[in-house]
């Protein structure tokens, strides 16, 4: 054991330098290393939003949204099959996840279940296989009833989460924010990490908007001021209304064109009035339909809505065939430039919550930095002043090993591509404080060796042999509580678990390896007659 | 230059003698932390009770009366200042509010409020938790908590006996429980930061205890027909000068932290100081005391009956 052959001690070495090579690129600015730079594996540490500065967003889809709005889809569906087949019903209606309706003639019952599980969209699920997303079934007295399956709204919450984030992150890339950073946490949320900006605002109001804009034809014939809007028919607030009496608009809920058929949009000014406006155009299947409705329609309004709001009611001159328009309804350059940003990255497809907001200012991180730096400095220096005066060469040797513990662990996080936060920061202090634990614990090990008598390379062999049960049980239990932490922390707490753990790691290396050799190397070379401890 | 010993070679310090005395004493400061933590209770961070918290800097020192106009001409109420760290430096604190969307609407009303109306005055960091997020990250912190106390129960169970598993995790809940105590008395913020504290304290003192109850296992090889008690005694004496050296440096490396930092890590920093001590004199006093209790008979058994002189080693 206390004998290293020589190719040993060149891949220890070696190793220690190769790890000071892998740490070179987080202290240093790549531009300036020039071609040395192409040959090392550029990995970096990165700083948290804690010490670069920066917005945190957790961002939660509203399932219960999606989940109306099929069920507002299948009720309509129903509606429409079941009169057209003219099979009677009554009482239909959009439950908590399902749709019921009593059929008047319960012996049509099954003529009525074929032409309602057509509904149905087929969902790939988990294992590949194709499933209906409805469940459609019927009591003998006649009512029926149409249910969302449960391992298929979880299906559904998947692919609204992925759908949102791509949507997301098409519309942050709008806004220039550099390396955004969004994912999904949990079963409905999304994480977005926004580095460098201060303050959210914008962003926020851009994230929080559906945008999803849609074309219907308006009812001329309803009463806009009775309670309750005709079958088919919804009420609608005008975008417009500022100052007076918002404008109610009697629109029919069949969507003419959807916005998902827009191919691009952006904000311009009409030439003629100077008012600020959207042009947008459409796809293939939008221009072909938009032509459509504007041939059957002429001279009749039709609404321009966007979430739930009617943002103007033109009347129809002429068919549009080019598959082009144009929105205008009071922006400003900056509300038209928005919408464009909106449109143009597509629609969520359910309404978004910020459920928790975390921003720090990059004066503040940088406070927090030189904080965390000046502890890390006065805390090394304590530790190496204490080692060496109460264990001499060997507290030295300690102190070496220490060097080269943060060699190693920033060469580990550099690989890992670690982020550093400010509890990170404090992990590495701790690091400092429990690495020389190991050491402690060997020389107290050999300073008792010596004590009963044994010769000096028996006393260190013994040391280290006895030692290193105790630092793998002590370290190991060590890391359970921090594999904990980083399984359950979140943010700048998990930085701490990582940085801590990589620590322990490495520091079981520095001390029952390096200080080895070390020791070992000024035996043989010294052949002291007792041991300095 | 003789080398400094903090712990003078072959102490003989009957810990045992005290165990009664130091478990009564350490159940009672568990207990009365418990009490603290109920009434007054502990500060909540927004982290678990959710909540709004804006740090604003002003140019020169603030002016608090202004910053109040500001924010209640805003319409958010409940709204609490405080000075934090410099004169122009200032903790703005709200309760959660009823729904997300009017969190993020108060966050925005109450920004905006006091960046307008006060000249010079910069919000340097927002944190808004909902109540909802709040009470999932109080679960988890929690979850971890148990998670890590169950795994070195078992870990420390495979490695040693059951009564050193028992011992450890009994020493560990009444060191966890003081330094929530401690958290009750200084009220410093309970937060995920304090939460990893905790944590760390416990990892911190079961590698402290397992190197004691390392030397027993030890000893218990070596001096078969040493009474359990006195096997304690010498064990704990033989680890002493590592025990208390290993607590110095962690503890020099985590004060300038304490002194340095703000807020959460702040907080982290000063909680992690008390656990380094509660956790180096737990292991002295507490740990083995209990492994005592519960093993008095039965780690002997069966090894006993050779009744082999004394260690050889000595």
């Amino acid at each position: 054991m206390m004998y290293f052959a020589p190719w040993k001690i060149a891949s220890i070495v070696g190793g220690i330098l190769l790890a000071a090579l892998l740490a070179v690129p987080s202290f240093v600015d790549k531009a300036r290393l020039g071609a040395a730079a192409e040959w090392l594996p550029w990995r970096q540490i990165h700083l948290g939003l804690d010490l670069k500065g920066g917005s945190y967003l957790l961002l939660e889809v509203d399932m219960a949204a999606v989940i109306r709005e099929r069920l507002d889809n299948i009720a309509d569906g129903a509606r429409t099959r079941l009169r057209g087949a003219g099979i009677g019903y009554t009482n239909l209606a959009a439950a908590d996840r399902a749709v019921t309706l009593r059929l008047t003639d319960p012996s049509r019952a099954p003529e009525a279940l074929r032409l309602l599980r057509e509904l149905a969209n087929p969902i790939t699920t988990g294992m590949g296989a194709q499933q209906p997303d409805l469940e459609v079934t019927a009591t003998p007295d006649g009512l029926v009833t149409l249910a969302l399956s449960e391992p298929l709204l979880r299906e559904k919450a998947t692919q609204a989460v992925q759908q949102s984030i791509e949507i997301i992150r098409r519309r942050i890339d709008e806004t220039g924010v550099v390396d955004p950073l969004i994912a999904r946490q949990g079963a409905n949320r999304i994480l977005v990490q926004l580095p460098g900006v201060q303050d959210p605002e914008r962003i926020k109001q851009l994230i929080g908007k559906t945008a999803r804009m849609t074309f219907h034809l308006l009812d001329e014939t309803a009463d806009v001021t009775a309670r309750t809007p005709p079958p088919g028919v919804m009420f609608l607030e005008g975008d417009r209304g500022r100052g007076g009496a918002p404008e109610r608009y009697a629109v029919r809920r069949r969507v003419e064109v959807d916005g998902a058929n827009l191919t691009d949009a952006r904000a311009g000014q009409n030439p003629q009035t100077g008012e600020w406006v959207v042009n947008f155009s459409f796809d293939s299947i939008g221009t072909r339909r938009f032509a459509e409705v504007t041939r059957n329609n002429v001279g009749r309004p039709f609404a321009i809505v966007l979430d739930d709001k009617v943002i103007t009611a033109p009347v129809i001159r002429e068919p549009i065939t080019g598959g082009r328009g144009q929105i205008s309804g009071n922006f400003t350059a900056a509300s038209a430039n928005d919408l464009a940003v909106l449109l143009r990255a597509g629609a969520l497809p359910a309404p978004l919550t910020v459920v928790e907001e975390r921003t720090v200012g990059p004066e503040l991180g940088a406070d927090a930095i030189r904080a965390g730096m000046i502890a890390l400095a006065i805390g090394f220096v304590l530790v190496v002043a204490w080692m060496l005066l109460f264990y001499g060469l060997f507290g030295a040797f300690a102190v070496v090993a220490l060097v080269v513990n943060m060699i190693l662990l920033l060469a580990a996080l550099s690989l890992m591509e670690a982020t550093l936060t400010l509890p990170g920061i404090a992990g590495i202090l701790l690091t400092l404080g429990m690495a020389v634990d190991a050491n402690i614990l060997i020389n107290e090990r050999i300073r008792e060796e010596v004590k009963r008598g044994r010769t000096p390379l028996n006393a260190m062999e013994a040391g280290f042999k006895r030692a290193y049960a105790t630092i793998l049980d002590s370290n190991l239990t060590t890391l359970f509580a921090m594999a904990m932490l980083y399984a359950f922390g979140s943010g700048p707490v998990r930085g701490f678990a990582v940085t801590i753990s990589v620590g322990i790691v490495c520091s079981m290396f520095s001390a029952l390896v390096f200080v080895r050799l070390l020791m070992v190397q000024w035996y043989r070379g010294r052949r002291p007659a007792a041991l300095p401890v | 230059m003789p080398l400094l010993r903090l712990v003078p070679d072959g102490t003989k310090i009957p810990f045992m003698r005290g165990r009664h005395v130091g478990l009564a004493l350490s159940a009672l400061i568990s207990l009365a932390s418990l009490v603290l933590a109920v009434w007054p209770g502990l500060n909540w961070g927004i982290d678990f009770k959710g909540g709004i918290v804006l740090e604003v800097r002003t140019q020169g020192p603030a002016d608090f009366p202004a910053m109040r106009a500001a924010i209640a001409e805003a319409g958010v109420g409940g709204a609490s200042l405080q000075q934090f760290g410099s004169p122009s430096e200032v903790l703005v604190r709200m309760e959660a509010q009823p729904d997300e969307a009017a969190q993020q609407r108060a966050v925005a009303a109450v920004r905006s409020a006091l960046e307008q109306s006060i000249p010079g005055a910069r919000v340097v960091r927002v944190e808004a938790v909902g109540s909802r997020v709040s009470a999932e990250l109080f679960v988890a912190g929690m979850t971890a908590l148990g998670m890590a106390l169950l795994a070195i129960l078992l870990y420390i169970w495979f490695r040693f006996e059951w009564q050193f598993a028992v011992g450890a995790v009994v020493t560990l809940v009444l060191d966890v429980t003081k330094a929530v105590g401690f958290l009750a008395l200084t009220q410093i913020e309970f937060d995920l930061a304090t939460v990893a504290a905790l944590l760390t304290i416990i990892g911190y003192s079961v590698n402290d205890k397992v190197v004691v109850y390392d030397r027993m296992r030890e000893n218990l090889r070596k001096y078969k027909t040493m009474p359990l008690r006195e096997l304690m005694d010498l064990s704990i004496n033989e680890t002493l000068s590592r025990t208390i050296g290993t607590s110095a440096t962690t503890f020099l490396t985590v004060l300038p932290l304490a002194l340095l930092t703000t807020g959460s890590v702040e907080g982290f920093a000063w909680t992690m100081l008390f656990g380094i001590v509660v956790g180096t004199s737990s292991s002295i006093f507490i740990a083995s005391p209990i492994v005592l209790l519960l093993g008095e008979h039965r780690l002997r058994r069966g090894v006993e009956a050779p009744a082999a002189p004394a260690g050889s080693a000595g």
